[in-house]
């Protein structure tokens, strides 16, 4: 298929059926949909019928819409309004309000920071299109990036593409993406593979599961074109079966685009092909790692391996293997259509583009966030969070989840990119941010993180296996108030020991909770051991 | 033809070695008599980096990397007695003991345990982390050979023995973290596996106590590893 | 120069360490030429005196009155020596925690006995939950593993204690030795 051709799929799409002069687009991601949207959704719907006005109104179900704690959200087009808090009560009300004034109780201000200070590149499509639908993606350019890169580009041009665009890795560690292509495209081997990880596992990031069931044809895009970039005609999306929304959504989209020609066989006419498989997860969130990924797709038990060799080298079965994460490819398909200078354009001097994140914990507005790289933590917690609720004070910023770090007040002004968050001993991590305020325990914030590395070790190196299970009985030690300061050094040592000997992202990256929680929370601990008293008020000390 | 085999020289602890660019840190060292730890590593087993003893300091690189799985490289600058080093390998130990139930005095391997001469040769003389003393089994319904898991370190030579040179593949490791346990089959009694050859070799190869041989006295315990160099000869040769 | 003031006590051990102190034999002539035994279970003295230079202990602290009379000990002790794997790792009579202690006391008493099986509940001191080694409850400065040290490992180990060096005990000696 060529762009040409899209253009016209697209178009005839559009002239297919009549327009309806209004269109309410409901969520209909996890977040909404645990708030009853699809119920919601089915009462507009008969409310439309038995009014009679199927050709005037048409109700869409669409991808996130960001500000999940107002859910079930919905969007009237061409009105523009939001509703926030919509249950099936309000049908009629929202029915009869069609073209006229909007039902005022409902409305949710979309002038309100949390909406205007976003920059939406990976979630450009999110809320507003059917994710079901292939024609809905294409007649928002769709496929054209790779329509684009079939027909106009060298697999080298479409790498110097990313690499220009100065994208770097959206699972955590911030590995440049160009770097990565170019090592698999230049690695010999009758096979190459590409993998899109979407086994995202912390607790309290839902940003790929977003992605995956608001626009899985973007991520689909993205692998495609990186295929054509390295030389791979196979690839697998590794997906935890804890999102069966977000498996449904892409097995249908794989087969909407096998239909139309844009994976498989001889994509688009030429001679590239490239076919998608899905596999699951089982749970683990050690199979995040690429290692440990590569061996569950092999049907092996998910642990991970030392590096080098890296899966660039030496990957699935063996062969050279491109890993990138959900977010990372969602960002390929509009650095194609809009240059990588254009996407160097946003952010800072090293981290380029935008960054979505699952704003979650004590903020008004919880929700799915996009933002430039650069914007400050204070942004994002009281202009787009809306700041901390019920007159708390805020405490600390965990970002990151279990690998990475809580980050005190003193530094809310710094900017967001990979680089300052490290330098506070935090990590950019998948994009979950826990937002805390002066009623958690830091203590406790350190033990929930380490008890969560506990029992996912995957138990294979002997640091991570028996250092975190050390760890966390000493962290709890401290909790009930049974430590001595002794205890402490010796949570110290081990922190060191199992981050600078450990196998595996997992371990070497376990102790960092900890670590940062000591570094600007320390007299927390001390109160904990010396004066048995925890200062929140949330550990309960043995007497 | 035989591709040519390049030569890498470089330096560990300050001595100039050369190896061939296929050898990992460890063979080399171990051909020029510089010592360096390891508990999973068994040589005829493939290496997997698990019990991270062997780690060694290399000039330029941040990171520790462990000895048996990283090949030599031109130039360069290896480390293995750094106190650091020494230290965590301390450290490693001890969090072993304080895993499970080692208790040498009553153990069947007392006196032939690579665990507990590790102990004495990296200067362990206690354990400084708490004894966690967990509640485990032991398998003792196979007609010969005993699994104690008290005394398992979770080496996988056993996994790894089974596997690559007996080829029945009965071992594996079930669940996960603190939690990891050897099993034999679908986690059966190993004396109603169907896939045990009953060939012994996991016991031979078995560095602690947890894998024993029924009816022998503890002064006849010594592992017999003979077999483990001929066979992967004789393997290679075939190929 | 004064002699220095040896002790050595024993919690929940099998005596066995002392025995290989004993087997010293005419060494234990020389050490006593540098020390006096202040305290011992082999000497008969009811009080455990103050100011103790080194204290040997052996056993593993497994009831309350072994809470008692470590911490009571690490007190008016200079250096405390863990004797023994009893003392530095809990050994064998730590081989009863995984069961805890209410299981091990029914066992004892009451499963295997045939003729008025009790728990006895006078006389006999309370057990802990879970055998610990003398570190975890006080601190102890220097450890001698062994099933028992060998007499030849005591007698270096004092020699280079009475001689204030600290033993390289690693050297000598080893656990279940």
């Amino acid at each position: 298929m060529t762009p040409e051709e899209l253009r016209r799929l697209a178009e005839s799409h559009e002239e297919a059926r009549p327009e309806p002069r209004h269109c309410i687009k409901v969520c209909v991601a996890a977040g909404c949909l645990s708030a009853g949207s699809d119920r919601v959704r089915e009462a507009l719907q008969n409310e439309i019928a038995q009014r009679g006005l199927e050709n005037e109104c048409e109700v869409k179900g669409v991808g996130c819409l960001g500000l999940c704690t107002a859910g079930p959200l919905m969007l009237v087009e061409p009105d523009g309004v939001m509703y926030q808090r919509v249950t099936e009560e309000d049908a009629p009300a929202i029915v009869e309000s069609l073209g006229k004034k909007s039902v005022e109780q409902l409305v949710c201000p979309s002038d309100m920071s949390f909406f205007t200070k976003q920059y939406k590149i990976v979630l450009e499509n999110s809320g507003v299109i059917d994710p079901e639908k292939i024609e809905d993606y294409i007649a928002r350019d769709g496929y054209t990036a790779l329509a684009r890169v079939l027909e106009e580009m060298t697999p080298q041009e479409v790498i110097d593409e990313i690499t220009r665009s100065g994208l770097r890795g959206r699972g955590g560690a911030g590995y440049p993406t160009g770097l990565k292509w170019s090592t698999v495209a230049k690695a010999g081997g009758s096979r190459k593979f590409v993998i899109c990880n979407a086994d995202e596992g912390d607790p309290g990031a839902f940003m790929d599961r977003s992605v995956l069931e608001s626009d899985p044809h973007r991520v689909l895009e993205g692998m495609a074109i990186a295929a054509y970039a390295v030389g791979a005609s196979q690839g697998f999306l590794y997906v935890r079966a804890e999102y069966p929304l977000a498996v449904k959504r892409l097995r249908t989209a794989i087969r909407q685009a096998e239909r139309l020609g844009l994976l498989g066989n001889n994509i688009c006419g030429t001679t590239f092909s490239f076919h998608v498989d899905i596999r699951l997860g089982a749970g683990a969130f050690v199979c995040g790692e690429e290692t440990a990924l590569i061996a569950s797709i092999e049907g092996k038990r998910g642990q991970p391996r030392p590096r080098p060799p890296y899966p660039a080298e030496y990957g699935l079965w063996g062969y050279p293997t491109l890993i990138n994460n959900v977010e990372t490819f969602a960002n390929v398909a509009p650095i194609i259509r809009n240059g990588g200078d254009w996407f160097a354009s946003i952010g800072t001097e090293k981290s380029k583009g935008t960054k979505v994140f699952a704003l979650a914990g004590r903020v008004r507005n919880t929700g799915l966030i996009e933002v430039p790289m650069g914007i400050t933590l204070r942004e994002i917690i009281f202009d787009i969070g809306g700041g901390i609720p019920d007159g708390h004070r805020f405490k600390a910023v965990q970002t990151g989840g279990p690998s990475g770090g809580c980050i005190p007040e003193q530094y809310l002004d710094m900017p967001v990119d990979y680089d300052s968050l490290a330098k506070v001993g935090s990590i950019m991590g998948s994009g979950g941010m826990i937002v805390m305020d002066e009623t958690s325990c830091m203590v406790d914030v350190a033990k929930f993180f380490m008890d969560f590395c506990v029992s996912e070790s995957c138990g294979k190196c002997v640091p991570c296996r028996v250092g975190t299970a050390q760890m966390y009985h000493l962290l709890n030690k401290i909790t009930s108030g049974e430590a001595t300061m002794e205890d402490l050094a010796l949570l110290e040592e081990l922190c060191d020991m199992v981050k600078y000997t450990s196998l595996c992202g997992l371990g070497q990256t376990a102790p960092n909770p900890v670590l940062s929680t000591l570094q600007y929370f320390r007299e927390e601990y001390i109160a904990h051991i010396v004066d048995k008293q925890c200062p929140a008020g949330v550990c309960q000390m043995r007497q | 033809m035989n591709q040519p085999v390049r030569v890498k020289t470089l330096k560990i602890d300050d001595r100039d070695v050369s190896g061939r660019e296929d050898e990992t840190i460890l063979e080399v060292a171990r051909q020029n008599g510089i010592f360096i730890p390891t508990l999973c590593h068994l040589e005829g087993l493939t290496p997997i980096g698990a019990c991270r003893l062997c780690l060694v300091e290399i000039k330029g690189v941040s990171r520790l990397l462990p000895a048996c799985v990283t090949r030599v490289e031109e130039g360069m600058e290896v480390y293995t007695q750094s106190e650091r080093l020494q230290k965590y390998r301390r450290m490693v130990l001890e969090l072993l003991f304080s895993e499970r139930n080692h208790i040498c005095s009553v153990c069947v391997v007392n006196g032939h345990c690579e665990l507990q001469s590790m102990a004495q040769i990296l200067g362990m003389t206690h354990v400084s982390v708490p004894y966690r003393f967990p509640r485990l089994p032991v398998d003792a319904s196979h007609e010969r050979f005993v699994v104690d898991h008290n005394r398992c370190i979770l080496c996988t030579r056993c996994v790894r023995v089974c596997d690559e040179i007996e080829g029945a593949h009965t071992w594996d490791v079930m669940g996960r973290g603190i939690d990891s346990r050897v099993i034999t089959d679908l986690n059966q009694p190993w004396g109603e596996s169907e896939t045990c050859t009953s060939c012994g070799k996991c016991v031979n190869v078995c560095p602690t106590g947890a894998l024993f041989e029924k009816g022998k006295p503890v002064s006849d315990r010594q592992k017999k590893r003979q077999f483990l160099p001929y066979l992967t000869m004789m393997r290679e040769e075939r190929r | 120069m004064s002699k220095k003031r040896i002790a050595t006590v024993w919690l929940d051990g099998c005596s066995g360490c002392h025995m290989s102190f004993l087997d010293m034999d005419e060494r234990l002539i020389e050490v006593f030429q540098q020390a006096d035994l202040v305290y011992s279970p082999l000497v008969d003295l009811k009080e455990f005196p103050e100011q103790v230079d080194i204290t040997l202990v052996e056993g593993a602290v497994s009831s309350e009155e072994d809470l008692h009379k470590i911490r009571m000990v690490r007190e008016r002790t200079k250096i405390l020596v863990a004797f023994g794997d009893c003392a530095v790792t809990g050994n064998v009579p730590s081989m009863r925690n995984p069961f805890g202690a209410k299981a091990t006391l029914q066992r004892a008493y009451l499963e295997n006995v045939t003729l008025h099986p009790q728990v006895p509940r006078e006389a006999i001191p309370a057990l802990l939950e879970k055998v610990r080694p003398v570190h975890e409850v006080v601190k102890v400065d220097v450890f001698i593993p062994g099933c028992p040290p060998s007499a030849e490992t005591i007698f270096l180990a004092l020699s280079d204690l009475l001689a204030d060096r600290m033993p390289d005990m690693a050297k000598l000696t080893r656990f279940g030795a």
